[in-house]
């Protein structure tokens, strides 16, 4: 492959002759020459009449946004969206977002800084430049200073340029490049990136589904689920009935509890008389009614009481609660149903309380009024 | 330039002259090229040791629970936290000297500057593995240190000084390590051009990013870092403050007290030097570096260690004093109780490795001998480590209702733990020395003399 003329190169080895030189090739108007060496030395900004650095700004602004963006997060999130009363101070008590404003202000800073000199002001990583591995590069990375007067500048002239750099008092060298070495440029869409870049989240995602629904099962990470204690709805092998759900203590009742006369074996149209429904059917009462007839009822019952749930057929059907005898019953009827059970059917005495077993009644009636509407409620 | 054969091992002072430039990067280049030592196996054998009983002891923390340690009620907080500020007060002498020292424009701080960064990035990793593991079931750590949108609608509470830590030492970590990394570019590319085998060519030329040496490049790359050192130097004050705050701000009669922030500070400076001190002895020693990190250098550090130990000591006096002058009893009860209580031999080991040793270092002829600044350095570490099981552990073992009093008792794998983060230092260090420049080539070079130009005047100063 042909190689090609990058640039006309000296070398130096005295700080002085490369300020000197510096200055020299500035004032014949090169434009398109860089300086060499390894290690900043002073005053060659000037000489080669570099502009101040504008990377302060780049602080400046990264800061600002880190400073804004953290207090203004830490406030969302102490008034707005996770509002905690902490020592008894007010939501918004910003002293104490101070710290973590600061530390992201600096972290933000120092990261864009840092990345914008090296992408931007830099344009790295680019491990392909002309100079790179150069007898010149070699030199000017131990203890040399070079000059380097790029072929593409305008008023390239290599005679020219050649005698200029010679008066300075450098050692005059040419540094060429094949094109093939710098036209190298990787590919976005090239098949084998898109399919690293696949693989990458295919890892990603097993892994983390791995991570945290399988590996956190395992012992040592799962112990805090391997308690000895009794969850909801499981076996003890504690107690002697197996049951791990407890009845309150013989002879002891919860606050508020109040004892029910009826036993089990009471017809529960006969008791049902001696029971007052003590609430209105009020909306409240309908809405609670409502919504434990729904907890507690419609599994079997069905949504309207008709005795058609999804436990058809799986268990001993329930009979329609709009059957004639269900809406002759008095309310005190179906309140001691609830309370004690019938058959199969369970006592809910400990789960539903008692205002809560009036409000069931109270909307079974509003059921019963709804499917069995006379003439004179259709008006 | 002269390409005779220099004795390295013969100190020269900065400023009476250097090796050229040339023979520097062949002197810094050489344990990175010579097959390792004899000395550096053995040293990694016995860092390799420690490191392996830190993780049988960190294996049967995770398979057990923080409960192999010795912490219980009342004292919850032992070796961890003391073990997490200690390493991380270590991991403030770094930037301190990149960073600060840079700003005070000291020229003898760039032969230990990439050295002390390193320490820094190794004490801070040793620190954090600590406060990972005391949250117990360090898996979840993530989810309850970090803010992230999460499907329990929870936040982390930013008006905590935990919070407040996880931010400092986070933003520390990574600022010191994009300096440190920053630094070592020019160097790279240095390496890269000098590289004999191919595997080290890309390497470098990777790790250097396509570094050129070119003023334009400089320009900006100057800027960078003392824009860098300038957000370094209050950073590394915040840090050690926050860490202190963690103290600092709770209702505990010891930790309640507003001195804490500057004696902290100072107290990581103090510790921080020592370690660095004693890594540099050793260093100078087994690789011959007796022309980089100069007798001079270490007197300087001396010097720092006599200050921050001085200002350690009048903190300690100061606690005490406030402690009577406040007429608050149990604030009173808390401090006698540290000097004469319990645990009165810490709280002596702790005066006298951190206030009355160090004054040792007044005179000249303790200061510029190589043994006592090492043995020296050591009793900083070991004051230093006592310093923080004191304000701990002192603290928390007499409650307010003396029914919940106790002591606290470590176990053996606290002391694994211990034992371990050492050897992961250490081994680190090691690994550093071999495969990385131990010290700045660049900045050295600009400040050899004949490195500036002269008419731009004074010439050495970077
Ligand atoms: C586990 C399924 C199940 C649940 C839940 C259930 N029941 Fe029943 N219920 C039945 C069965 C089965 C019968 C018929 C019992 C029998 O054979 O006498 C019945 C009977 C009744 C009766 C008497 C009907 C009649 O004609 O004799 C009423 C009233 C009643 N239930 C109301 C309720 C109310 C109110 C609830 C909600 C608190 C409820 N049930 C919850 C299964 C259930």
């Amino acid at each position: 492959m042909e190689k090609k003329l990058y640039s006309i190169s000296a070398i130096y080895s005295n700080p002085n002759d490369i300020i000197r030189a510096a200055a020299a090739v500035r004032d014949a108007g090169y434009k398109k020459f860089d300086i060499h060496t390894p290690y900043p030395i002073h005053g060659l900004d000037g000489a080669m009449g570099l502009k101040e650095t504008k990377l302060g700004f780049v602080t400046l602004a990264a800061a600002i946004i880190g400073a804004a963006g953290m207090i203004s997060f830490a406030s969302w999130v102490a008034v707005v969206d996770y509002p905690q009363v902490i020592g008894g101070k007010p939501y918004w008590s910003w002293p104490a977002f101070v710290p973590v404003t600061y530390e992201i202000a600096v972290l933000l800073a120092v990261l864009g800084t840092v990345g914008a000199m090296i992408a931007f002001f830099f344009k790295f990583p680019n491990i392909s430049h002309p100079l790179h591995d150069t007898p010149y590069m070699k030199k000017v990375s131990a203890d040399k200073f070079g000059v380097s007067i790029q072929a593409d500048d305008g008023k390239f002239n290599e005679k020219v340029v050649r005698e200029l750099l010679k008066n300075t008092g450098g050692e005059v060298d040419a540094v060429y490049y094949s094109e093939e070495f710098l036209t190298f440029k990787p590919q976005m869409f090239d098949p084998k990136f898109i399919f690293l870049l696949v693989g990458i989240a295919l890892a990603t995602s097993a892994g983390g589904y791995l991570y945290w629904n399988k590996v956190l099962y395992l012992p040592p990470f799962d112990w805090m689920m391997q308690q000895p204690k009794v969850k909801p709805q499981t076996m003890s092998e504690f107690y002697a009935d197996g049951f791990g759900m407890r009845l309150p203590v013989a002879g002891t009742v919860a606050r508020g509890f109040i004892p029910y006369p009826y036993a089990l074996g009471a017809k529960a149209d006969s008791v049902g008389k001696f029971l007052v429904n003590p609430l209105l059917p009020t909306k409240a009462a309908l809405d609670l009614g409502k919504k434990k007839f729904f907890t507690y009822c419609s599994p079997c019952h069905g949504n309207f009481g008709k005795g058609d749930s999804r436990m058809n057929g799986q268990f001993p059907n329930p009979p329609t609660l709009h059957s004639d005898k269900v809406r002759t019953w008095p309310d005190g009827a179906i309140f001691h149903t609830i309370t004690v059970g019938q058959n199969v059917m369970p006592s809910y005495q400990y789960q539903i309380s008692r205002e809560e077993r009036w409000a069931i009644v109270n909307y079974i009636r509003t059921l019963q009024r709804a499917y069995n509407a006379k003439e004179s409620d259709l008006q | 330039m002269s390409s005779t054969v220099l004795d390295y091992s013969k100190e020269l002072s900065v400023i009476e002259g250097l090796p050229s430039a040339a023979t520097l990067d062949e002197m810094i280049e050489k344990p990175i090229n010579d097959f390792p030592q004899r000395r550096w196996f053995i040293g990694l054998a016995i860092t390799g040791t420690m490191l392996m009983i830190g993780v049988v002891s960190l294996t049967w923390l995770l398979w057990k629970g923080v409960g192999v340690w010795g912490i219980n009620q009342p004292v919850a907080w032992g070796f961890d936290v003391v073990n997490f500020v200690f390493w991380v007060g270590i991991g403030h002498a770094g930037t301190l000297i990149s960073a600060i020292l840079f700003l005070f424009r000291q020229k003898w701080r760039t032969g230990i500057a990439r050295f002390a960064e390193a320490m820094t990035l190794f004490a801070v990793l040793c620190a954090v593995q600590f406060v990972i593991f005391h949250t117990g079931r360090p898996w979840l750590a993530m989810a309850w240190l970090f803010p992230y949108p999460n499907q329990h609608g929870v936040w982390v509470n930013f008006t905590s000084p935990l919070e407040w830590d996880v931010f400092a030492v986070n933003t520390y970590f990574i600022v010191s390590a994009v300096f440190w990394y920053l630094g070592l570019i020019p160097d790279f590319a240095t390496l890269r051009d000098r590289a004999t085998t191919t595997i080290k060519k890309v390497t470098f030329s990777i790790l250097s990013l396509g570094w050129r040496f070119s003023n334009r490049h400089w320009q900006h790359y100057e800027r960078a870092y003392l824009i860098m050192a300038g957000f370094a130097t209050p950073l590394v004050l915040s840090v050690h403050t926050i860490v202190s705050f963690d103290f600092a701000v709770s209702i505990i009669p010891g930790w309640h007290t507003t001195i804490f922030p500057p004696y902290f500070v100072a107290g990581a400076i103090f510790s921080g030097f020592a370690m660095v001190q004693n890594v540099l002895i050793i260093t100078r020693k087994a690789f011959k570096f007796e022309t980089l990190i100069t007798m001079d250098t270490i007197e300087k550090m001396n010097k720092i260690i006599l200050v921050t130990g001085t200002i350690v000591g009048y903190a300690y006096i100061m606690e005490f004093f406030i402690a009577w002058y406040s007429g608050n009893a149990t604030e009173l009860f808390v401090f006698v109780n540290r000097a004469f209580g319990p645990y009165w031999w810490a709280y002596w080991t702790m005066m006298t490795c951190n206030l009355f040793t160090p004054q040792l270092f007044w005179s000249k002829k303790i200061r510029t001998s190589l043994l006592a600044s090492f043995i020296l350095a050591i009793f900083v570490n070991i004051g230093m480590w006592f310093e923080r099981f004191v304000i701990i552990v002192t603290s928390l073992h007499r409650d307010f209702l003396p029914s919940s009093w106790g002591m606290f008792v470590p176990t053996m794998w606290d002391f694994g733990m211990l034992i371990g983060s050492f050897g992961l230092f250490f081994t680190l260090v090691l690994l550093f020395v071999k495969f990385l420049p131990a010290i700045a080539m660049a900045e050295i070079k600009a400040v050899i003399p004949g490195a500036q130009p002269t008419h731009h005047g004074n010439g050495a100063s970077h």
